[in-house]
C-alpha cells in the first residue's frame, strides 16, 4: 500500500464514521422531537426548524410551535448537549487515567456538586441557585483533588484516583448527613436530583451549558495526539516530547468543566460517561483523535433515545433518565462486549 | 556532530545513582554502556533526554547547552527506544511511527505529506514497511521493536539512545537488530548510544563502551582495551575466560565462575 493510500483511508474512514454519527444524531433529534402526548409528524418539525432560519409559509397549528420550540426542542438539545459533554468528558478520563473504568465523576465531581445542590435545597435558597451551587461545588472539588494529589510539581494517576475516592467519600457523607437533616418535601427534593433527569429542561439551562460545552469539548479534542501518545506510557510520552504533566492538568481541566455544567443542569446522570467511550473504542479502536468525537455523538445519541424512552414508557408520568441509561444501556453494552470478544484493555 | 556530558550528577532524593559521569560519542559509532544489575546504566540514558533532571553537569551537543531546551526541542534531537514498550493497542504501525512527529507538529497542525513520507522512509530504513498497515499489537517481538525504532528515526534525531534494544530478541533478531543500528548509525550520522546486558554484543557493534559500576565509570574506551579479565572481575565479580572468534575476529567472553569460588 502506497503511503498516499494508507494516510487517506485511515482520513476517509474517520470523516465517514464522524459524518455517520452526525446524521444518526440529527436523525434522532427530530425524531424524538416528534415523540411524545401529541404526535406531530417529522416533516412538519424539519419545516418549523427551518422556518426559524428562512420564512417559510407555516400550514401548522400555533400550538405545534409551542410544544415544540418551547418544550421539547430544549429538552432534546440539552439531552443531546449533556449526553455529548459526559461521552467525551469520559474518554478524556479513562485517556488520562489509562483505565477503561474511569469516568467523568472520577474525581469527586458527582458527590460534590450532589453537596452543593442538597445544601440549597435544605437553606431553601430556591431551585435557581441549585444549578450554580452544583457548579461551583464540582469545580473547586476538582481543583481540590487535583492539588491533594500533587507531588513535587507532578500528579501519578494512582494518587490523584485514590485522592478523588477520598474525596468523593467525604462528600456523600455531608450529602447523607442533609439528606437526614431534610425535612420531607426537601428529602424528594435532593433524592429527584441525585438521579438526574431532564425533566426541568430549559433554553436558559441549554443557554447557560452551551458554551461551557463547546469550548471545553473543542479544547479537548485538541489533546487527541498527546493522549494517544500517553497511552504508551509516561516516559515513553516524554521521550516523544509529550509535555505530561500540562495534558494531564488541562485533560482533566477541560473534562471537570464540561462535566460539572453537565451536572448543573440535569444533575447526576450515570452510566454514560463510564460507558459511551468504551463501547465507541470497540466500534473504532483506541485512536483518540476518532474516538473523542465519536464519543461526544455517540454520547449525545444515546442520551437522546433514554430520555426519550424516560418521558413516554409511563407517560404522562416520566422516569428518572438515570435508570432508563442503566437499563436499556447495560444489556446493549454487554451484547457488544460479547460479539467482539475482545479484551476490553483500553 | 559530537555530544558531550560533562560530571553529570544525579540522585533520587539521597540516593545517590550517578556520580561524575563524564564521556563524549561522535557521530557515526555505536558507544555501549554496559555494567551490572543496580550500576545505574540506565540513567545516563534518562538524564540525556532530560526525562530525570541532572543535580549538576552538562550537556553539550554541538557545543549547544541542552539545558534551557525545552521537552519537545529535546525529542527533536534526541530518540529513545525504551526497554519495554507497550505494544498491547491497536494503533497501526503508520499511525505509531507518525508519533515520532509529535516534536515536529504544533498543537493545531495537521500531519502534512511530508510528515508521512517522513515516517515512510524511517520504516523503510529499518526494513517494515511492508507491515505499515498492521497493527502494531499483532506484530513479533522482533517487528515491534524495529517499529519502535522506525518512530525514534521519525523523530529526525541526531541522537538515538537505546535501553537493552535486544534483550527480548532471539539470537537471530539480535544480530538483525545490531547490524540495523550500525547501518544506521553510519548511513544516517546518528549518534548511537546503547545500554547492554549482553557484553558479547556489545562488544562486538560498539566501537567504544563506558563500563559503569556503583554509578561511576569504571573504565571507558575500545572494547579489547577495556574488557579483560581484571575488569570484569572487579565489576560482575566473575572469572572469565576469553576466546576469539575465527569467523568474526571478535573476541568473545565466557563466564567461567563466581569470583572467589
Amino acid at each position: 500500500m502506497s503511503k498516499q493510500e494508507c494516510c487517506t483511508v485511515g482520513h476517509f474512514k474517520h470523516k465517514l464514521v464522524i459524518l455517520i454519527l452526525a446524521i444518526c444524531l440529527a436523525l434522532s433529534v427530530i425524531w424524538s422531537l416528534t415523540i411524545g402526548l401529541s404526535k406531530i409528524p417529522p416533516g412538519i418539525i424539519a419545516k418549523m426548524l427551518v422556518s426559524r432560519i428562512i420564512a417559510l409559509h407555516n400550514n401548522w397549528p400555533l400550538y405545534y410551535e409551542t410544544i415544540i420550540i418551547n418544550v421539547r426542542l430544549p429538552r432534546v438539545l440539552l439531552g443531546a448537549l449533556v449526553g455529548a459533554v459526559l461521552g467525551i468528558a469520559g474518554c478524556g478520563m479513562q485517556g488520562l487515567f489509562r483505565n477503561p473504568m474511569a469516568s467523568p465523576y472520577v474525581v469527586g465531581i458527582a458527590s460534590s456538586s450532589a453537596f452543593g445542590a442538597s445544601l440549597v435545597i435544605i437553606l431553601g435558597l430556591g431551585s435557581m441557585w441549585i444549578g450554580p451551587s452544583a457548579f461551583l461545588f464540582s469545580v473547586s472539588c476538582a481543583f481540590l483533588v487535583y492539588y491533594l494529589a500533587k507531588v513535587r510539581g507532578t500528579v501519578p494517576v494512582g494518587t490523584l484516583l485514590l485522592a478523588g475516592i477520598a474525596v468523593s467519600i467525604f462528600f456523600s457523607a455531608l450529602v447523607s448527613f442533609t439528606q437526614y437533616m431534610a425535612g420531607e418535601r426537601e428529602l424528594r427534593q435532593i433524592v429527584f436530583w441525585l438521579m438526574g433527569g431532564l425533566w426541568e429542561s430549559s433554553w436558559n439551562k441549554v443557554a447557560a451549558a452551551l458554551p461551557l460545552a463547546i469550548c471545553g469539548s473543542a479544547g479537548l479534542m485538541c489533546f487527541g495526539r498527546d493522549l494517544n501518545i500517553l497511552l504508551t506510557g509516561e516516559e515513553q510520552a516524554k521521550n516523544l516530547g509529550v509535555d505530561v504533566e500540562n495534558v494531564r492538568r488541562m485533560v482533566l481541566v477541560l473534562s471537570s468543566l464540561v462535566t460539572a455544567a453537565a451536572v448543573a443542569a440535569c444533575g447526576i446522570i450515570g452510566f454514560v460517561g463510564l460507558i459511551i467511550p468504551n463501547a465507541m473504542r470497540l466500534l473504532v479502536g483506541p485512536d483518540h483523535r476518532l474516538l473523542m468525537p465519536a464519543s461526544l455523538l455517540g454520547g449525545a445519541i444515546f442520551l437522546v433515545w433514554a430520555d426519550t424512552l424516560a418521558r413516554t414508557v409511563i407517560a404522562p408520568s416520566e422516569l428518572p433518565v438515570g435508570i432508563i441509561t442503566a437499563i436499556v444501556g447495560v444489556p446493549f453494552f454487554l451484547v457488544l462486549l460479547r460479539s467482539r470478544k475482545k479484551q476490553i484493555g483500553l | 556532530m559530537i555530544l558531550k556530558v560533562e560530571k553529570i550528577d544525579f540522585a533520587y532524593d539521597s540516593d545517590t545513582v550517578l556520580e561524575d559521569v563524564t564521556f563524549e560519542a561522535v557521530q557515526g559509532e555505536i558507544l555501549g554502556i554496559i555494567g551490572p544489575n543496580g550500576s545505574g546504566k540506565t540513567t545516563p540514558l534518562r538524564c540525556l533526554n532530560k526525562v530525570l533532571k541532572p543535580r549538576g553537569g552538562v550537556i553539550l551537543l554541538d557545543d549547544k547547552d541542552l539545558a534551557s531546551a525545552r521537552q519537545k526541542e529535546i525529542a527533536k534531537l534526541m530518540g529513545v527506544v525504551p526497554q519495554n514498550s507497550i505494544h498491547k493497542f491497536a494503533f497501526s504501525v503508520l499511525d505509531t511511527v507518525m508519533m515520532g512527529r509529535f516534536p515536529h507538529l504544533g498543537r493545531f497542525d495537521k500531519e502534512s505529506t511530508g510528515d508521512f513520507d517522513i515516517a515512510q522512509e524511517s520504516l523503510r530504513l529499518c526494513g517494515v514497511e511492508h507491515l505499515s498497515s498492521k497493527l502494531v499489537n499483532e506484530l513479533s517481538g522482533g517487528e515491534f521493536q524495529k517499529v519502535i525504532i522506525a518512530r525514534a528515526l521519525a523523530q529526525q534525531p541526531r541522537v538515538l539512545l537505546l535501553d537493552e534494544p535486544t534483550l527480548h530478541l532471539d539470537i537471530h533478531h539480535q544480530l538483525d537488530l545490531l547490524e540495523l543500528l550500525k547501518a544506521l548509525a553510519r548511513r544516517e550520522k546518528l549518534i548511537v548510544i546503547m545500554v547492554s546486558h549482553d557484553i558479547n554484543l556489545a562488544v562486538r557493534y560498539s566501537s567504544r563502551v563506558l563500563v559503569l559500576k556503583e554509578g561511576r565509570i569504571y573504565k571507558a574506551g575500545k572494547p579489547q582495551d577495556v574488557l579483560t579479565q581484571a575488569t570484569l572481575k572487579e565489576v560482575y565479580k566473575i572469572d572469565i575466560e576469553i576466546i576469539t572468534s575465527k569467523t568474526t575476529g571478535m573476541f568473545n567472553i565466557i563466564p567461567v565462575a563466581k569470583a572467589g569460588a
